[in-house]
């Protein structure tokens, strides 16, 4: 499915809106884990590297799938590291009130 | 299979994966929800996966899985680093992130000229331009923070027009191939330039301003990945892309406040900082006052009302386990024990609340600097904990301090003020702090876990 510019334009304001919303009630206390999660979200990327190194080109093709590959394992340390350290650190977070030990 | 339906369920995939992405960082706003967070966001991205290898144009598979399966094994234990080590972590994956984009804006300038339409060309030139900076800007501020390159700042005469010189001569050259895409001669100067100007912008930059450093860098990983996305025309991309660079953007702007920095310092990467040092103000003749941890536990113990302020320096010292038994021995006897953290407080944004729940302290006692001001005049002690600059008054009344403007804890409203220190040497801006001066102020020499081991020890010894 194509997008034209004009509406690549409008899904980037409104999501830059959306983030500033959202982000904005973020309590300064998971500040580090906003960091690694979104991280996490933005090595989303990779699908634009399996693509890359799935598909067959015309020319210049292996360059691509070099490329691609390498794009693959950057991205996906980063999704899989990032969700691993973010939920590692959030289980940390606990309330007041009786503790074990 | 024919190729529409395929499509069709792809698309639905990624906009299942878009929803995911936003409630994942909504549900974050909160401790109570965030791990669900964390869980549609790994939902997500595992549909958005999912949905792409199912699409048509793969033709070969191996390399994808080698690659995933390859991926999956670095970033485990980058997913177990220990929380002192987050930071450096943090800009690791910074760095992966931006190699990902820039190696597929490469490819993907070599498959498409030399007929590149210029919105394209102009939208890859900022991909390749903001991912290949933030590439080598993030090993840069990786190596800093681990500690392997030298953390104090390198400076020489001309940096800053060395720096935007390099930053500019990129530019004119992507806007060179914007309007001439066949010129492939030209094209790595568009991915090296920038390669160069990421070490350079990160060099002048000493270990104390990182948490803007990585702010900043995470705004720019994500801003690339938004340009990837308009490259591609994938709109989850973009998205997800705007989210983060949105999220760098908001700590930058925090940091920079907390810094006292103006923003257009921050953007330009922290340039031309003035190091500490002029304007220190006189020399302090005054003498300080000290006290002993026995002297300490006492005063402590007659408190009703105690709030701990930490820096790094009680990360640095690894301290945070004993001020864990501090404030569960000030507890046991009833006493209101509060943290007050300063924004630039770790090496990274929030970095010292992470730093404080894992030695089990209950995240509600965590309070920032808004929330814990208000507080001091009804506190009987502030102890502070191998911070300095952030809790120096003269930021507050002296105009002529480097550090005029920046936003402190106001620790000097409590009753009795404490600090925890190797020795009277000045911060890492070199500035005189009038607070050790103050009648009211102790200071307690030495290092911040013996120290404060010795003030439990005492606290115990002398309970019930």
């Amino acid at each position: 499915m194509k997008l034209d510019l004009l509406t690549s334009v409008y899904v980037f304001m409104l999501a830059a809106f959306i983030g500033f919303e959202v982000i904005r009630r973020v309590s300064p206390l998971l500040h580090t884990p906003l960091m690694s999660l979104t991280n996490a979200l933005d090595a989303i990327a990779v699908v634009g590297a399996i693509i890359l190194a799935g598909e067959s080109h015309q020319h210049g093709g292996r360059l691509a799938k070099i490329l691609g590959t390498i794009a693959i394992v950057a991205a996906t340390s980063n999704i899989v590291g990032g969700f691993l350290i973010t939920d590692r650190m959030l289980r940390m977070f606990k309330a007041s009130g009786p503790r074990k030990q | 299979m024919t190729g529409v339906p395929t499509e069709h369920i792809i698309e639905i995939t990624y906009l299942i994966a878009t929803a995911l992405f936003i409630l994942s960082l909504k549900w974050l706003s909160s401790p109570t929800t965030a791990r669900r967070g964390v869980f549609a966001g790994e939902i997500g991205m595992l549909l958005a996966i999912v949905g792409t290898l199912m699409y048509h144009g793969i033709v070969e598979y191996k390399w994808i899985v080698i690659a995933l399966v390859l991926g999956s094994i670095i970033g485990v234990p980058l997913g177990e680093v220990a929380m002192t080590a987050v930071p450096q972590r943090t800009a690791l994956s910074h760095a992966f992130g931006a190699l990902c984009v820039t190696l597929v804006g490469t490819a993907e300038y070599y498959l498409r000229a030399p007929s590149v339409p210029p919105f394209v060309m102009g939208v890859l030139s900022m991909e390749i331009i903001l991912g290949s900076l933030t590439f080598t800007g993030s090993l840069m501020a990786a190596g800093k923070l681990q500690e392997i390159l030298p953390q104090r700042p390198i400076t020489y005469k001309g940096q800053n027009f060395v720096n935007l010189g390099l930053l500019a001569v990129a530019i004119v050259v992507a806007g060179v191939l914007v309007a001439h895409p066949e010129k492939m001669q030209l094209f790595p100067l568009v991915v090296g330039i920038p390669l160069v100007f990421g070490v350079m912008m990160i060099i002048p930059i000493g270990g104390a301003d990182m948490p803007t450093v990585i702010s900043l860098l995470n705004s720019y990983a994500g801003l690339s990945a938004a340009a990837m996305g308009f490259v591609l025309q994938s709109k989850l991309l973009i998205i997800a892309g705007a989210l983060d660079g949105a999220s760098g953007f908001i700590l930058s702007v925090n940091m920079s406040k907390a810094m006292n920095r103006s923003f257009t310092n921050v953007l330009f990467g922290a340039f031309g900082q003035e190091q500490g040092g002029a304007g220190a103000g006189a020399k302090e003749t005054r003498s300080a006052r000290s006290a002993s941890p026995e002297e300490a536990a006492a005063i402590l113990a007659a408190a009703n009302k105690v709030v701990i302020v930490p820096g790094y320096g009680m990360a640095v010292a690894q301290a945070q386990h004993k001020v864990r038994e501090l404030f569960d021995g000030l507890i046991k006897r009833g006493i209101d024990v509060k943290f007050g953290i300063h924004p630039v407080a770790g090496r990274m944004p929030g970095h010292m609340n992470v730093l404080l729940a894992e030695a089990d302290i209950p995240y509600d006692k965590l309070l920032d600097m808004d929330e814990i001001n208000g507080e001091f005049s009804q506190t009987d002690v502030a102890l502070i904990i191998g911070a300095n600059d952030v809790t120096n008054p003269a930021a507050r009344t002296d105009s002529s301090s480097p550090i005029f403007g920046m936003p402190i804890l106001d620790v000097d409203k409590a009753r009795t003020v404490m600090v925890i220190k190797r020795s009277m040497g000045a911060g890492f801006a070199g500035i005189e702090n009038p607070l050790y001066y103050m009648d009211k102020t102790l200071m307690l020499f030495g290092d911040a876990k013996n120290f404060v081991g010795a003030i439990v020890r005492e606290l115990a010894g002398g309970h019930e």
